[in-house]
């Protein structure tokens, strides 16, 4: 498991990052906390001539208040966000996801902006940032813009980052007091989600925000199910007829672990159970 | 004084933490990967990613150029110095056994295949260099999976004209052990019970810790192999007998080696080219494989389709069964090959008394991976066929499985019991196991809580597995292994070597993988002995230092090699009374010897085994008609398989909404005989149960119909880890019937976990969803194949492939970024 012969660069700046990143172009790869990118260099799937690491700079790490939002640095990793008082506080349905990554070693080192920008569609943040409406700010030579979740995830793998961009940090509208839940369906617990259902609600159920992972090339926003929802009471028979509209639209997989119409069962019984549990914990548990 | 009387009067039996495991996990130690030899230099393979193609060209001079290459070398470039992997076991003489070149130059059978090898300075640019080997290939059809092979449409290899190996027979009418199988069915036909079924044992990979490494040294007399392998004697004379080196200037060396489960039962490709290569350029070379090659190209294991017919009276009494296997041998006969399937043949009447038994065997090859051993080999399948058969017969009568099984089993007054299959049960008592494990496990209240559950209509159900399992181990008697055709013998080999200092040196023939041999072998001389337990050093893994050995696998080490350990014991300690003798100036007769010491009946008069030990190096006084020595060699050839079993249950929890399940409860208790180190033991259960749980829920080795390994890294092929395990009740006999066939009544446990668990958890899974119409699940039990098994006849489940929205206009749930 050797890669193929790389520069490594570490910028101690968001500046000298994206100067690295300009004078090398597309033979430049971006490192955050490597937990996707070393086993694919190690298995000479990809083969970038230079290595960014964005491991230096410690702007992007932390969790501020700022306001209607808190701002998590990309390069926070999904331990710190999953503890972090102000994520528990007023996104609880981060911090469940975070809780839930791989394992406890990938969750130290991995990092939360990492983990969006590589767009794996089942991985575990992208469902609850598109749910909660997260916005993403992405840093160019020309400055920074900012785009919203629901325009970021592109693709498989795809995002709208630039190939001379880079993801500084993720604005997540607080949703105070919202119940969350993140029920995610493995059949051992390092694999990557066969099916997950973020659930986030506020009252029960006053209004309800649920995203899905690996039901499509992209983390996708059960909008139908949402709508449904309002209003409803947080039982079994009120939640059931929103919750099986949780499959319309998607555009799950087929592999190993479970045919594309295997995996609209799951949604619709995940999202039920996910959404029950979001209305009963209201807080970390 | 000595420290003899320091020691604790009885270590068998004794929880010693293990000796070995501070240099084994902190690393500390000679891993072969860790080996790095002057001027050495690194291989990497280059393999076809065609499952069956011919070799049109190879094109080297890139990788050539590429920096620090010293050479590039196909199968071509070499000549008969490659020699050839063998197969060791032909289970029949008519046995269609294709040609296994470690670098074909003409043609690969599987994906994976070695083609060319690139030698260079350093690994990394050897690696770098194999990617610039241009290979061009001509792909044929290849034929994946046993029911395609067994149409001989498409050829494994074209040249045999069939894919069909082997068939190998079994008949108690024909043994003259039982009667006619025909004759029961066609009774059970007609008055009786039949139950027929079709089950899959799927591929499963080893996946061992360390990855498999090789490092070759020609550059003294002997040429030296260092290899991550199980079988350092066994590699040691198959190098001999097919590259040409004489056995006597061959040395192999085992060192610490991480794991093996079988899959290190192997004479390798990889152990060969690095052979070859050494030889070739007089360097120093190494060769350690990737994860991918290891899950992609070191053999598999299992793969068979069981084609099984049970025949019994009305009140569940079996009066014949009989089995068909069909088994995926993949590309290539391995070393053991064909005989991993025809070890089960003697196991698929387990613990009971069957009058009627036939067992047929068709062995196929595929351009797949070549399968050989992996932890049981042969009685796992054999043991699963069985065990849920029983679980089917109980269902069909209407009784608990346990039940069922009482009204076959042998009972314990009826040892030793000849089988159907012919073999002698020396010991056993299946009632005690059971009624131990069921009050551990409270089986009462868990079927109580069951029917609780299936009343209330809940929807997590609860099932309960049993498995009353047997196995037939310490590989293995040579005149049998001789009667099948085995190419070698299944004694092993010990030597004692009392040192000038008192301390005691150890020589076994069984070179350990991580089983614990230092400390329970240490623990054997100790009390046997006499001597402290750290006193004792034992050697292993080395032709130069333990030239005589048939290695390690088959739950051989203790009850084989430690019992020539006892009987090189027993000749040093008959030494040493003669030479006690001598020196006290006292008959042999009047000799009393315990705790290491030597004493004169009836007076203060003695002697120390250490002291006896620096008067044999000194040799000043010793008897005349003696040699100066009290060092012991022995070897033993097994009289009997031994025969552990156990009765494990399992209780499965099944949420029948989206298929998934748990474990809820596991119990096992087995009666192994004399247990050396309790700790050593629970430790083999655990590990053993977990691959044996694993084969029923999470493992699979899958290749796509035009042979590539679809799950080939740990992503795909999915291994368990604590966290998907609970905590197992294991617990064991409290009056063992122990082993009569050796000295300390052990019988063996390396396998017994893995053999019994995987049915255990099948049948509770299956029990758990009965009442719905289910009566089998293909393992992996995945929560895909339990849903739809549960929803197959209620409509629920949706055909598979069925339409649906694909991301229409208008469609509900997207984003529209997702469109």
């Amino acid at each position: 498991m050797i890669p193929v012969k790389f520069d490594y660069v570490a910028p101690t700046s968001v500046e000298e990052a994206l100067a690295a990143l300009g004078e090398h172009g597309d033979d430049a790869k971006i490192m955050a906390g490597g937990q996707s990118l070393l086993p694919v260099l190690r298995m000479r799937l990809n083969a970038p001539e230079v290595v960014i690491d964005l491991g230096g700079i410690d702007a992007l790490r932390g969790v501020r208040d700022e306001g209607d939002a808190i701002v998590v640095g990309a390069m926070t990793t999904h331990h710190e966000v999953r503890d972090h008082p102000l994520v528990r506080e007023h996104a609880l349905l981060v911090a469940k996801a975070a809780a839930d990554v791989a394992d406890a070693q990938i969750r130290h080192r991995g990092t939360f902006g990492g983990a969006l920008a590589h767009a794996d569609p089942a991985g575990d943040l992208g469902a609850p940032a598109l749910a909660l409406g997260a916005q993403f700010v992405i840093a160019g030579t020309d400055g920074t813009r900012t785009v919203e979740a629901s325009d970021f995830f592109v693709g498989l793998f795809e995002t709208a980052i630039g190939d001379d961009e880079i993801l500084t940090e993720v604005r997540i509208p607080k949703h105070t007091g919202w119940g969350a839940h993140y029920e995610k369906f493995v059949r051992v617990a390092h694999q990557w989600p066969i099916v997950a259902v973020a659930a986030t609600v506020r009252g029960s159920i006053d209004e309800a925000r649920v995203g899905l992972t690996n039901m499509g090339p992209t983390p996708l926003r059960a909008r139908a199910t949402e709508a449904a929802l309002a209003g409803v009471s947080a039982t079994e028979d009120g939640v059931r007829a929103a919750a099986d509209l949780a499959a319309e639209g998607t555009d799950p997989p087929s592999d190993l672990n479970g045919a594309a119409d295997y995996r609209r069962h799951l949604a619709r019984v995940l999202t039920r159970r996910a959404v029950l549990e979001a209305a009963g914990a209201q807080a970390w548990s | 004084m000595t420290a003899t009387q320091d020691r604790p009067a009885q270590e068998i039996g004794r929880d010693r933490r293990r000796k070995e495991d501070q240099r084994l996990i902190t690393g500390r130690t000679r891993w072969t990967d860790n080996i790095t030899l002057p001027g050495m230099l690194h291989l990497a393979m280059v393999r076809s990613p065609f499952a069956h193609a011919t070799i049109t060209s190879i094109d080297v001079e890139e990788a050539k150029a590429s920096p620090n290459v010293v050479a590039v070398l196909s199968g071509k470039d070499f000549g008969d110095e490659l020699g050839v992997n063998i197969n060791a076991w032909p289970i029949t003489p008519e046995q269609k056994t294709p040609t296994h070149s470690p670098m074909p130059a003409d043609r690969v059978a599987f994906a994976g295949e070695i083609v060319a090898v690139v030698v260079a300075r350093s690994a990394a640019e050897a690696r770098d260099a194999a990617e610039l080997v241009d290979v061009e290939y001509d792909e044929q059809p290849a034929v994946v999976g046993i029911k395609k092979a067994l149409e001989d449409t498409v050829l494994a290899h074209p040249e045999l004209g069939t894919n069909k190996s082997a068939l190998w027979v079994f008949d108690s009418a024909e043994a003259g052990t039982g009667g006619d199988v025909e004759a029961a069915i066609a009774q059970a036909r007609a008055d009786g019970i039949v139950i027929e079924r079709e089950y899959r044992q799927q591929r499963l990979i080893p996946a061992f810790m360390e990855p498999r490494s090789v490092v070759v040294d020609p550059t003294g007399e002997q040429l030296t192999m260092w290899s991550a392998t199980q079988i350092p004697h066994i590699l040691r004379f198959a190098l001999a007998a097919t590259t040409g080196v004489p056995e006597s200037k061959i040395r192999v060396v085992a060192p610490d080696v991480g794991g093996g489960f079988g899959g290190k039962l192997q004479t390798t490709p990889e152990e060969w080219i690095t052979w070859a290569v050494a030889r070739r350029l007089s360097k120093p070379v190494k060769y350690t494989e990737t994860r991918s090659e290891s899950l992609m190209a070191a053999h598999h294991g299992r793969d068979q389709v069981q084609t099984l017919t049970l025949a019994a009276d009305r009140d569940g009494r079996v009066t014949g069964f009989k089995v068909h296997l069909d088994a995926d041998l993949g590309a290539y006969v391995s070393l053991v090959g064909g005989g991993v399937p025809v070890l089960g043949a003697f196991m698929f009447n387990a613990i009971y008394k069957f009058p009627a038994y036939r067992f047929e065997c068709q062995t196929v090859l595929t351009n797949s991976t070549w399968t050989d051993a992996y932890r049981g080999a042969g009685r796992p399948e054999a043991t699963y066929a069985i065990e849920r058969m029983m679980d089917e017969l109980a269902a069909e009568v209407g009784v608990d499985p346990l039940e069922i099984r009482e009204r076959n089993w042998i009972t314990h007054e009826e040892f030793p019991f000849t089988t159907v299959a012919g073999l002698e049960y020396d010991t056993g008592n299946y009632e005690a196991a059971t009624a131990r494990a069921k009050e551990v496990f409270g089986y009462d209240a868990l079927r109580a809580e069951q029917r609780e559950r299936r009343e209330r209509g809940d929807r997590v159900q609860l099932g309960i597995g049993v498995s009353t399992f047997t196995e037939m181990c310490g590989l293995a008697p040579s005149r049998v292994l001789g009667s099948l055709d085995y190419g070698a013998g299944g004694w092993e080999h010990a030597s004692v070597r009392m040192l000038a200092t008192g301390k005691v040196e150890i020589v076994t023939g069984a070179s350990a993988h991580g089983q614990g041999h230092e400390t329970a072998f240490s623990q054997i001389v100790a009390d046997r002995l006499g001597v402290p337990f750290e006193d004792v050093e034992v050697l292993h893994g080395d032709t130069q230092v333990a030239p005589r050995g048939l290695d390690t696998y088959g739950s051989r080490s203790l009850v084989v090699g430690g019992e020539a350990l006892v009987k090189a014991v027993d000749k040093v300690v008959e030494k040493a009374t003669r030479l006690a003798a001598h020196l006290l100036e006292a008959s042999e007769d009047d000799l009393d010897y315990a705790g290491g010491r030597f004493t004169v009946r009836g007076t203060d008069q003695g002697i120390a085994i250490q002291e006896l030990a620096t008067a044999a190096f000194a040799a000043h006084d010793y008897p005349e008609d003696m040699e100066p020595s009290l060092d012991a060699d022995a070897t033993y050839d097994p009289v009997n398989f031994n025969y552990p079993h156990g009765t494990h249950l399992c209780a499965m929890e099944v949420d029948t909404e989206t298929g998934k399940v748990s474990m809820r409860k596991y119990t096992c208790c087995d009666d192994i005989g004399t247990i050396i180190n309790p700790l050593i033991v629970a430790g083999q259960v655990h590990g053993g149960l977990v691959q044996g749980i694993a084969q029923a829920l999470w493992e699979e080795a899958v290749h796509d119909e035009s042979g590539t390994l679809v799950s080939g890294s740990f992503v795909d092929y999915l291994l368990p880890t604590s966290a998907d395990t609970i905590s197992f009740d294991v617990v064991h006999a409290d009056d063992p019937s122990v082993c009569t066939t050796n000295t300390l009544g052990t019988k063996g446990v390396g396998e017994a976990g893995t053999i019994a668990s995987t049915p255990a958890v099948v049948n509770a899974v299956v029990d758990a969803v009965r009442h719905l119409g289910v009566r089998d699940i293909q393992m992996p039990c995945t929560p895909e194949r339990v849903w739809r098994a549960i929803h197959a006849n209620d409509g629920d489940a949706p055909t598979p492939g069925g339409a649906m929205p694909h991301f229409d206009e208008g469609a509900l749930n997207q984003d529209g970024a997702a469109q």
